[in-house]
């Protein structure tokens, strides 16, 4: 059967067989680091997700590219990972939205996809090996793991600076309640969305906009957004967002949550494979209910660096992890996970509301 | 909040006897709630009337009572018990409407019983669909435009409101019994009667249709701190307008984007909360239109139901077992995910696997039926397979399902439909069949488009490109050719799900070669681990299925181990009391200290629980897949030092049986009776010889390959005779002729291009048998145990009610027998054992005799587990299952009885009567009298402590109400005049007055028993109309037998009226006899409700035990 044969090289020297899909690498070559995802939907809002730059994203689902892409469900502009490895690439989508068929989304904007590969091998390798730079692509199997071993991986990057606006720019309507600031490190369109929905007036800035920047345009609040790469290498903004920290409400999700962390004296450290799915439980530690929730992270906050004054708001029900704080006294609070869905669950939407509140409750 | 503590006795109810749309799923969470319940330090008292179930073994519950479901009984059974609280979410339709009658007549209140799980209110805002419709507005969801009538008047009126297409649905049943389509006002008024005739309430919604649209269900959980979890979405690939049992369904959900999906769980949340089911699980379904993606909200049903036996199978998230914990006060964050054991069960089950389900169908027993899929839900059965693709788990589905066919496509079944014109396979798959797939798959492989498919069938473009990349694939493999097979082209082909026989058929070679071809090339079969999590953490439960990819997941084995292979998908002749079975055999053997491997596709069943067995694949019971997975186990053994002892091939009806030589010749050891017994039982000529020279009379009788042969028979042997294909299960196609001309018909039936040629044809390997019908003659079941050592043990002889010529699964029997003597008795044991010698069985036997003027002969006999071994277990308290699997590897009965674990029957002070289930409620248009070919999809038990009042709980239990009084009408076959007067004589002394058809009548009244009136049959002017009188409510009890072909087809209008007013209607004489005997005895001692541990404990003490 007509495909072409390509095939994955992990660092460590494991191989998988499968074919190239989307676009063709020039170099025949594509390196990352690898991580997998286990959502069941939601593949072009994965794609798109700024945070997975630096990184090639297999999915755990094995048919990918089923219902295409469509014109409301990217999370940018523009795909920021370095390539998608999957089981099966769908090859004609069936959806009343669809506008394109994943493969010619990848095409269009230059992802090169790998097909055909075990991917639950994949996963399972990883999940013990932990995530670890990987190569893919036509090339043969010794340029492949050169390739792979000469990525960096993630650790030390301040990849929020690549994937950050240049400009600032506003998003919502300007009558809302509250006008908010929100650093983009990376942010989701989805997180826009629920800000402006919740009654927010956003505009949104660099990643490396000093505090008094801010200050300067006296918002309501600010928010911290999600991003990709090593919280601890974005120290311009983990500075600023320390002298943000008591002036106004502040409010972070993912990598902003490690940045606000970070920024209140915490440490950050790197989980062996991340979490990267949909339905992970997390429970909210005032009411003891169970949300189940959209992440993508492979970084968190160490419990025991938590200065004194912030409480662990949510813990991740399967490993315990700190899912989100909270500093009462700074009025400042995050969360690990993501509320905004896109894709994933909506049951962590009141944080937005929560926000809205606490903004309210300064004014 | 840990468990609840302020109640100590549960009660729960089963769902009864296996019928269409309730089938074994409700054994599988019954028996999971049971379990975990009596885990957690509960009393559970049960109440189930079905004796084929596991949930119904005396150790899954302190009190099981094997009694009718009515609310008669179960106020007899909270009168004796007194449980603190009630669930009533794991039986069924069955078990909530029971649960609202209980309510209704002030049972619950009266003896202070809680409702736990689910509130009254709850369950009758989900079930009244004006309610339930009223509730999804309040909370926003769009629902079809709708109203509610209780009359024609008011239907019709309703029907110009909503406007057509639209759909009826009756209030308060299970299955979609009673729903139809209609599109115009002349379809319209039949279905809205069907649908008020059907509704217990006389109540139908009449709503828009939205036939064409996209289904989905959801399987929600809810503890009672509000948590909800999805565990899975299915999306069903035949659109809205098949009842989603009879659809082709996949998990997860293929063609919803991420958005369109979490507006549908979020719809799914406010439902479960706005309904108030406050803990466990419930199945919410949804329409989408694929034009707009406008979803709408079908229904709801706020208890675990088929889809989510399904769910839990496909996800490895048990539901049921979980619900049980939830609704005595554990909260989803508090329960342990099994399979991982590190993380908690409130999350949301990821999979990394596509998982199929196919629905089978029975309308080749059923005559008279249209196998057309609607709203009603016809299927009898359901396989579900798994594959890391669509594709994959589609073709293993395919070949699951046992219907002769390997896949999609590429095999001998396929001749057919490419004998027609694209046109004419494009106009068929406009109508929804069993066969809709093929004629699609027929259609593209002619190059229809799959725009033209998608608009004839509904079915989503997603699956018809998928199908498609199936025509393409073959083609290719055809152009590559055998010889011209790559190691990746083997590993396409087999990760697409083609079976080796269809590759060997596109070829033209032998499956064998196609088989050394593959794994010289290196490919083999992979299995992969259900784990809720796609990876994500390790498992510790190993539930496999297998695939062709890099990396295999089979753990070492380190002990040894026994394999044992299931019955497949539930069928007619082939059900629960299989399963029931090789579930005991994982338990015996388990408890023996071998690991356990249960082989099956079921996923309504205990076996494919993953608890039941050491290890789990499901896969389908072809001799590939089954090979393979011994292959497997064998290769793990020589990694960890365990050995495979065998393969139990005995416990699951005909389905593994007939894998047994093709294992033995594979290599791998088939336990218990060897294969050539099993072979020398089933053929005729060898099975005469031993019968003759053990001195064991047979009805005489021959083989015939054409029906010339078979004349010839029967001119030696005398008319009726019976007429039987070889190797068959459930008397498919078996028939009583009385002449030659009926003969020559019935063996034109059998060939491969005769209507029943689906059987396989008739040829000198697969003769028919022709046997000598003996009139009359009582039949007797036998259910055997041997051990190697010789010793037999006879585990029950049961009589049955009906005469010899009902099949054996559809007649009803008791234990012990009524009516036969010592003498025949000692004849019938002396028999089995000199036949279970020479046979040399190891495990279990069964023999069926006829006994008439009291001599003694044989019929037949099945060197396997019967499908009465569950009956006979509980009326006698010996697990016959258990006690076989045992003696298969090798221990002795003395050895078991020594260390206790067989103990002596219990009998003398009850009798017990099993009795069969039609489905002729759900398929009018069948007659219903008895025949040789079985149609019964499950069976009651009735137990007391005497016969009669044992048969008249059987009767209740299966629907059958006897009167107590009133008008019996009698329309007797010449034949069952003599008999029938007896039976009339009985009616008289017990008080019923008599009414019967012209000839009854004057023989009643010239014998001077009184008629007071005479009834016109079909044709005759004089006398009260039957149909007339029936309907009028007059008539409390009809004995209408037939015998022949003219009679039959005679009294069938009388026999159709009685279902459709619900009257008692008796098709036999004996029966008849037996039903008077059970009003007198009736009317003597109220019948009693007591628990299976009661009646087991009276036994063993009267045997001084």
């Amino acid at each position: 059967m007509n495909r072409e044969a390509a095939q994955l090289v992990l660092a460590d020297g494991e191989v998988f067989e499968g074919y190239l899909a989307g676009a063709r690498a020039e170099s025949g070559v594509v390196a990352g680091e690898v991580v997998f995802n286990t959502a069941l939907s939601g593949y072009q809002e994965i794609v798109t997700d700024p945070s997975y730059a630096g990184q090639i994203i297999t999915f755990t689902y094995p048919h990918i590219g089923n219902y295409g892409v469509n014109v409301d469900d990217d999370e940018s502009a523009t795909p920021r990972l370095r390539g998608v490895v999957m089981r099966d690439l769908a090859r004609r989508p069936s959806s009343w939205r669809a506008t394109d068929g994943l493969d010619g989304f990848f095409r269009r904007n230059h992802v090169s996809a790998l097909a055909g590969i075990d991917t639950r091998r994949l996963t399972r390798h990883l999940r013990d090996a932990g995530a670890i730079p990987g190569a893919f692509g036509t090339a043969d199997a010794a340029t492949l793991l050169a390739a792979a071993r000469a990525d960096g991986g993630t650790d030390g990057r301040d990849l929020a600076n690549e994937v950050t606006t240049r400009e600032p720019y506003l998003v919502g309507p300007a009558d809302a309640p509250f006008y908010v600031v929100a650093y983009d490190f990376g942010i989701k369109t989805s997180i826009l969305r629920q800000l402006v929905a919740a009654g927010c007036h956003v505009e949104v800035v660099p990643a490396s906009t000093p505090a008094a920047d801010v200050i300067a345009r006296e918002p309501d609040g600010v928010f911290l957004s999600n991003g990709p790469g090593d919280p601890s290498a974005v120290d311009g903004a983990i500075r600023a967002v320390g002298d943000l920290l008591g002036e106004m409400p502040v409010f972070g999700i993912c990598l902003g949550h490690q940045i606000m962390c970070l920024a209140l004296g915490a440490r950050t450290f790197k989980l062996r494979f991340g979490h990267h799915g949909a339905n992970h439980p997390v429970r909210r530690i005032e009411t003891g209910r169970v949300e189940i929730t959209s992440q993508n992270h492979n970084y968190a906050v160490d419990a025991e660096s938590l200065p004194e004054g912030s409480v662990v708001s949510h813990l991740n029900l399967n490993d315990g992890d700190i899912e989100g704080v909270q500093t009462p006294g700074r009025r400042c609070f995050s969360v690990q996970y993501h509320p905004e869905a896109g894709p994933g669950p909506h049951d962590a939407r009141y944080l937005f509301g929560e926000f809205f509140d606490l903004m309210r409750e300064a004014s | 909040m840990p468990r609840r503590d302020d109640i100590h006795t549960i009660l729960l109810i089963g769902s009864g006897p296996i019928v269409i749309g309730q089938a074994c799923e409700f054994d599988y969470s019954g028996t999971q709630a049971c379990r975990v319940l009596r885990e957690e330090g509960y009393r559970v008292v049960l109440v189930n009337s079905n004796p084929a179930t596991i949930m119904t073994d005396p150790e899954f519950a302190d009190a099981t009572y094997v009694e009718p479901l009515d609310v008669e009984t179960l106020r007899r059974v909270i009168e004796n018990e007194r449980p603190d609280a009630l669930l009533p979410t794991l039986g069924g339709q069955t078990a909530l409407n029971l649960t609202i009658e209980l309510h209704e007549a002030g049972v619950l209140d009266e003896f202070g019983v809680e409702l736990i799980g689910a509130r009254i209110d709850a369950i009758q805002t989900a079930e009244d669909r004006r309610r339930f419709k009223a509730a999804m507005q309040e909370i926003g969801l769009s629902v079809p435009a709708s109203g509610t009538a209780y009359t024609l008047e008011e239907a019709m009126e309703i029907a110009e409101q909503v406007g057509f297409p639209l759909i009826v649905r009756p209030s308060f049943i299970l299955g979609g019994g009673g729903t139809g389509i209609a599109h115009d006002p002349d379809e319209f008024e039949g279905v809205a009667s069907r649908g008020l005739a059907a509704s217990p309430v006389s109540e139908i919604l009449i709503e828009r249709s939205v036939e064409g649209w996209k289904e989905y269900e959801l399987e929600v959980m809810r503890d009672h701190a509000d948590n909800v979890v999805v565990v899975c979405a299915i999306e069903n690939v035949d659109a809205m307008g098949v009842h989603t049992g009879d659809s082709i369904t996949v998990a997860p959900a293929q063609t919803l984007t991420d958005v369109e999906y979490q507006t549908m769980r979020d719809a799914a949340f406010a439902c479960i909360r706005r309904i108030g089911v406050d803990t466990g699980g419930s199945n919410i379904q949804f329409a989408v239109n694929p034009i707009d993606g406008e979803m709408i909200v079908i229904e709801m049903n706020p208890r675990v139901s088929r889809s989510s036996a399904l769910a839990s199978k496909a996800t490895g998230f048990p539901i049921a077992k979980i619900a049980a914990k939830l609704a005595v006060g554990y909260t989803l964050d508090e329960v342990r995910n099994d399979i991982t054991r590190e993380t908690p069960a409130s999350f949301e089950p990821t999979i990394d696997y596509v998982v199929t389900k196919i629905p089978r169908w029975a309308f080749e027993k059923l005559p008279g039926t249209t196998p057309v899929l609607g709203t009603m839900m016809q299927s009898v059965g359901e396989v579900m397979a798994i594959g890391r693709t669509f594709l994959e788990s589609l073709q293993k589905a395919l070949r699951s399902l046992e219907t002769g066919r390997m896949g999609l496509n590429c095999d001998p079944g396929e001749a057919p439909l490419d004998a027609l014109d694209l046109e004419e396979l494009v106009r068929a798959s406009a109508v929804p069949t069993p066969d809709r797939l093929f004629e699609v798959e027929a259609a593209l492989r002619k190059f229809a488009s799959v725009e033209r498919m998608h608009d004839v069938t509904g079915i989503d473009p997603w699956f018809l490109d998928q199908l498609l990349q199936l025509v393409e694939a073959r083609e290719e493999l055809s152009r590559i050719g055998f010889a011209g097979m790559s190691a990746r082209d083997w590993r396409d082909a087999k990760q697409l799900g083609f079976a080796d026989s269809q590759l060997a058929y596109l070829w033209g070679v032998a499956e064998a070669e196609v088989r050394a071809a593959r794994t010289a090339a290196g490919v083999r079969v992979t299995y992969k681990t259900v784990d809720t999590c796609a990876a994500e953490f390790a498992a510790r439960t190993p539930y496999h299925y297998g695939t062709y990819e890099d990396e295999d997941e089979v753990a070492p084995l380190t002990r040894p181990a026994v394999v044992i292979l299931g019955s497949g998908p539930n069928r007619i002749g082939q059900g629960v009391e299989f399963d029931y079975c090789c579930v005991h055999a994982a338990f015996a053997l388990s408890e023996a200290g071998y690991e356990t491997v249960m082989v099956n596709c079921n996923p309504e069943t205990v076996s494919t629980d993953y608890d039941t067995s050491d290890r789990l694949f499901f896969e389908p019971l072809t001799s590939e897949d089954v090979i393979a997975v011994c292959d497997a186990l064998t290769a793990a053994g020589q990694v960890g030092g365990g050995r495979v002892e065998g393969v139990v091939v005995s416990l699951g009806g005909q389905t593994p049986l007939k894998l047994a030589s093709l294992l033995a010749d594979a290599g791998h050891g088939v336990l218990g009776t060897s294969p050539a017994s099993i072979d020398l039982a089933e053929d005729r000529d060898r099975f005469n010889q031993l019968c003759e020279r053990l001195g064991i009379p047979q009805p005489p009788g021959g083989i015939a390959a054409t029906a010339e042969a078979a004349v010839e028979v029967a001119s030696r042997i005398g008319y009726p005779v019976l007429v039987r294909p070889s190797y068959v299960l459930g008397g498919r196609a078996m028939e009583i002729v009385y002449d030659d001309t009926e003969l020559r018909r019935a063996m034109g039936e059998l060939t491969v291009t005769g209507s029943l040629g689906r059987e396989g044809g008739l040829s000198a390997e697969r003769p028919a048998l022709v046997d000598r019908f003996l009139e009359d003659a009582t039949e007797v079941d036998v259910d055997a145990l041997r051990d190697s050592t010789g010793e037999v043990l006879i585990g029950g002889i049961m009589e049955h009610i009906e005469e010899a010529g009902v099949h054996s699964g559809d007649s009803a029997c008791a234990i012990p027998p009524p009516t036969l003597d010592a003498g025949v008795l000692a004849t019938i044991e002396a028999h089995t054992i000199a036949l279970a010698g020479a046979l040399e069985v190891v495990g279990l036997l069964n023999v069926q005799y006829a006994v008439r003027d009291r001599q003694v002969w044989i019929i037949e006999a099945n060197p396997r587990a019967s499908r009465t071994v569950p009956f006979v277990s509980k009326a006698t308290g010996v697990p016959l299952a258990k006690i076989a699997a045992r003696l298969m590897v090798g221990e002795s009965l003395a050895e078991l009885r020594a260390n206790g674990y067989l103990r002596e029957p219990a009998s003398g002070g009850h009798v017990a009567v099993k009795e069969a289930v039609l489905p002729f409620q759900r398929f009018p248009q069948v007659d219903t009298i008895l025949g040789p070919e079985m149609r019964s999809t499950g069976e009651v038990m009735g137990v007391d402590r005497s016969f009669g009042l044992a048969f008249v709980k059987s009767q209740a239990a299966a629907g059958n109400r006897l009167p107590e009084g009133g008008t019996v009408f009698l329309s007797l076959a010449d034949r069952d005049k003599r008999l029938g007067l007896l039976a009339a004589r009985r009616f008289v002394e017990l008080g019923f007055a008599l009414v019967a058809t012209a000839g009854t009548a004057a023989m009643l009244e010239s014998d001077g028993v009184p008629v007071s009136a005479v009834v016109a049959k079909v044709g005759e002017a004089e006398g009260v109309d039957a149909i007339d009188l029936i309907a009028s409510g007059k008539v409390d009890l009809v004995i209408n037998t037939p015998r022949g072909r003219g009679p039959r087809a005679d009294g069938a209008h009388i026999r159709r009226a009685s279902l459709q007013h619900g009257v008692a209607c008796i098709t036999t004489v004996a029966a008849g006899l037996a039903a008077a005997q059970g009003i007198e005895a009736r009317l003597e001692h109220r019948p009693e409700a007591r628990s299976l541990q009661e009646y087991h404990r009276d036994g063993q003490l009267r045997l001084g035990l």
